[in-house]
């Protein structure tokens, strides 16, 4: 087909000035598409975004890691006298046991106990964590200022602490907490560093996370040495209702060699603890697994949402074909007389098909409008991250020009079938 | 000013429309010659097959049978694409009811034939700004067609008709929704251009509109009765 593209822009034009001719008849029939073309984007949007955030924390517990955290059972009845000191979670012994799995690097354990932190008049309830160098490249923990500890402060269990963003913003506002000294318990800590931001995104459904904002890294032999390997809490009820456990790691980070052999050593990891412990008073969590979770679960979703986006622009299709139908009759006389001059039928095809492109192509871009604003407020008014891809703009809007064609060429195939006699006779 | 070239030969034309199963002829054997130059008026009372007879010569209609000669080219085998490209090149209707287009102006109106030969948009205009300027209606070519009198809205399907410098006009009654003096008018305009060469044939039952033409065809049931 001959067209040259001054002619197209012609044609265009044309469409266009009727289209706006009969605005509110326009604007109307083509509502359809623009819900659908916003609510992909949207919904896309907030799908994105949630499985953004999802992915980060998961990645943030490394993605070639293996997780064991110790599980506080609860007391049963026949135990609960004797049970003045509990005694859980894991030990060196299956630190050593675990070590001899050949596609295991490295165990990093730690020790972790929920302590308010002080500096002066001003405290938060921060996640205190033992460890050792490793966590911090083990787990994608970077250094804004200062540095993390090293073996010589593990060797000489020195008293320094590196502190997560929330908690130095809320007790140094407006200090360099560099050098300051924390109060933990009733040691002393100084801050040789603070760990730069990560995203947390709340609980999901298959564990607990946590916020590695509100934590305070110091070395294990340091908590050891300062606050011993018993934990103690108060438990609810009376002044005597103490609970003293012995738990000497609170959490174990396996890292593994290759990403292919984390399933299979997060099973053999499983079978040796099961070996060892009567109750399973730990936890396996393996990122990955929740990564590949996550990943099905947006699929799932992504699946969902793109049924409903195409039932929403088949309507508005069918919309658009319904007013293309009722133009076409309306201008029956219209087609007569541009016949009668020559017009052929394909020059009659492509008028109307390019009225109903334009249509819906307007409504696309009104929908894109309003499919950009609505994740913006949802982040503003819920707080929920969105992110609105590029992709997402450029499919929907594909799709709207699609529909305009599909759904348009019928009824322009039917103004250019019509008899140019009988058309130009039409009152 | 008459040249000896035929421009439309018919050569024993039938037509015969099929409605719900039922054979209607309208045209039964018309065999006549048109040349170049000429002013033709087609004469005669409803339903004589005068308007179907000038909807086949403006190729808006094909023969059931018989030959059709457009310029010496028989056109009966032509397809649709074909036919519309003759009358987008050699053809110009002018129709009893102007059928103009309400929502484009006068200006977009009068261009409209050119509009499917894609040619240049701004020569196209000004073209169109002249034949307004011919017609007499330069000054009201931002007008709708509603907001113009039957005799301007007739002119301006004049000025539409030649924008396409054609080689035949084919008129259909078209001095048949006007009063009087714009008819006259009409009617002088349309001999004006017969004059400067262009071949016109007048489809009318008005003695008055026919009496302007050189050479009268009489049609009764589907037959040429009488040729001067």
């Amino acid at each position: 087909m001959k067209i040259n593209f001054l002619h197209l822009i012609r044609i265009v034009r044309h469409g266009w000035k009727n289209i706006w001719l009969h605005r509110l008849r326009s604007l109307l029939t083509v509502l359809g598409i623009v819900f659908g073309v916003a609510s992909v984007i949207a919904m896309l949007a907030i799908g994105e975004g949630a499985s953004f955030e999802a992915r980060k924390m998961i990645e943030s517990l490394g993605s070639n890691n293996i997780i064991i955290r110790s599980v506080k059972l609860p007391a049963d009845a026949k135990t609960q006298q004797a049970s003045l000191l509990g005694v859980y979670g894991l030990t060196d012994r299956d630190m050593r046991k675990l070590e001899t799995i050949p596609s295991v690097v490295r165990i990093i354990p730690a020790w972790e106990m929920e302590e308010d932190v002080w500096y002066y008049g001003k405290n938060i309830s921060a996640r205190v964590i033992g460890t050792l160098p490793e966590y911090q490249h083990a787990l994608n923990l970077s250094i804004k200022t200062g540095r993390f500890f090293d073996y010589t402060d593990i060797q000489k269990s020195l008293p320094v602490a590196i502190i997560g963003s929330t908690v130095r913003t809320s007790l140094f506002p407006a200090e360099d907490p560099i050098g300051k000294s924390i109060k933990i318990r009733s040691s002393y800590f100084t801050i040789i560093g603070i760990a730069g931001e990560k995203v947390f995104a709340g609980a999901s459904e298959s564990f607990v996370a946590e916020d590695m904002n509100i934590a305070v890294y110091v070395p294990i032999s340091t908590t050891k040495d300062f606050f011993g390997e018993y934990e103690v809490k108060r438990t609810t009820g009376g002044i005597r209702s103490w609970e003293r456990n012995w738990v000497q790691y609170h959490r174990f980070v396996v890292q593994v060699s290759d990403t292919d052999k984390i399933l299979a050593t997060a099973s053999l990891v499983s079978d040796i603890l099961s070996q060892t412990h009567k109750k399973q008073d730990y936890q396996i969590i393996v990122p990955l697994e929740l990564l590949r979770q996550a990943e099905r679960t947006k699929r799932i979703f992504n699946i969902v949402l793109g049924s409903i986006a195409a039932i929403s622009l088949i309507v508005g299709g069918i919309g658009i074909m319904n007013i293309m139908l009722a133009i076409v009759t309306e201008r029956t006389k219209e087609i007569g007389i541009r016949r009668a001059v020559g017009a052929r039928k394909r020059d009659i095809i492509n008028q109307f098909l390019t009225e109903s492109v334009i249509l819906s192509a307007s409504g696309g871009f009104i929908g894109i409008m309003l499919g950009i604003l609505i994740p913006k407020a949802v982040t503003k008014f819920a707080g929920m991250m969105t992110i609105i891809t590029p992709w997402s703009i450029l499919l929907s809007f594909s799709i709207s020009v699609a529909v305009g064609i599909g759904f348009g060429l019928y009824p322009a195939r039917k103004a250019a079938e019509l008899d140019p006699i009988q058309a130009l006779r039409y009152e | 000013m008459q040249q000896n070239d035929s421009i439309i030969t018919f050569d024993n034309v039938t037509k015969v429309y099929h409605l719900g199963g039922i054979d209607i002829p309208v045209l039964r054997g018309i065999s006549c010659e048109i040349k170049k130059g000429e002013h033709v008026a087609i004469m005669g009372p409803s339903g004589s097959g005068k308007t179907t007879m000038l909807n086949i010569i403006g190729c808006l209609d094909r023969v059931t049978s018989g030959r059709y000669l457009f310029e010496g080219k028989d056109i009966s085998s032509f397809d649709d694409d074909a036919l519309s490209e003759v009358r987008q090149k050699k053809i110009g209707f002018i129709f009893q009811s102007y059928n103009l287009i309400p929502q484009l102006t006068v200006l977009e109106n009068i261009e409209m034939p050119l509009f499917y030969q894609h040619l240049d948009e701004r020569k196209t205009r000004e073209k169109a700004m002249e034949l307004a300027k011919m017609v007499g209606l330069g000054d009201r070519i931002k007008h709708k067609p509603s907001e113009l009198s039957g005799g301007q809205q007739q002119r301006v399907a004049i000025a539409r008709a030649l924008m396409n410098n054609p080689l035949l006009i084919l008129a259909d009654e078209p001095t048949g929704n006007l009063d009087s003096v714009s008819g006259r008018e009409i009617m002088k305009l349309l001999c004006e251009l017969n004059e400067k060469g262009t071949t016109l044939i007048v489809v009318t039952h008005d003695a008055g509109v026919a009496k302007y033409a050189r050479r009268i065809i009489r049609m009764l049931d589907g037959k040429i009765v009488d040729e001067n």
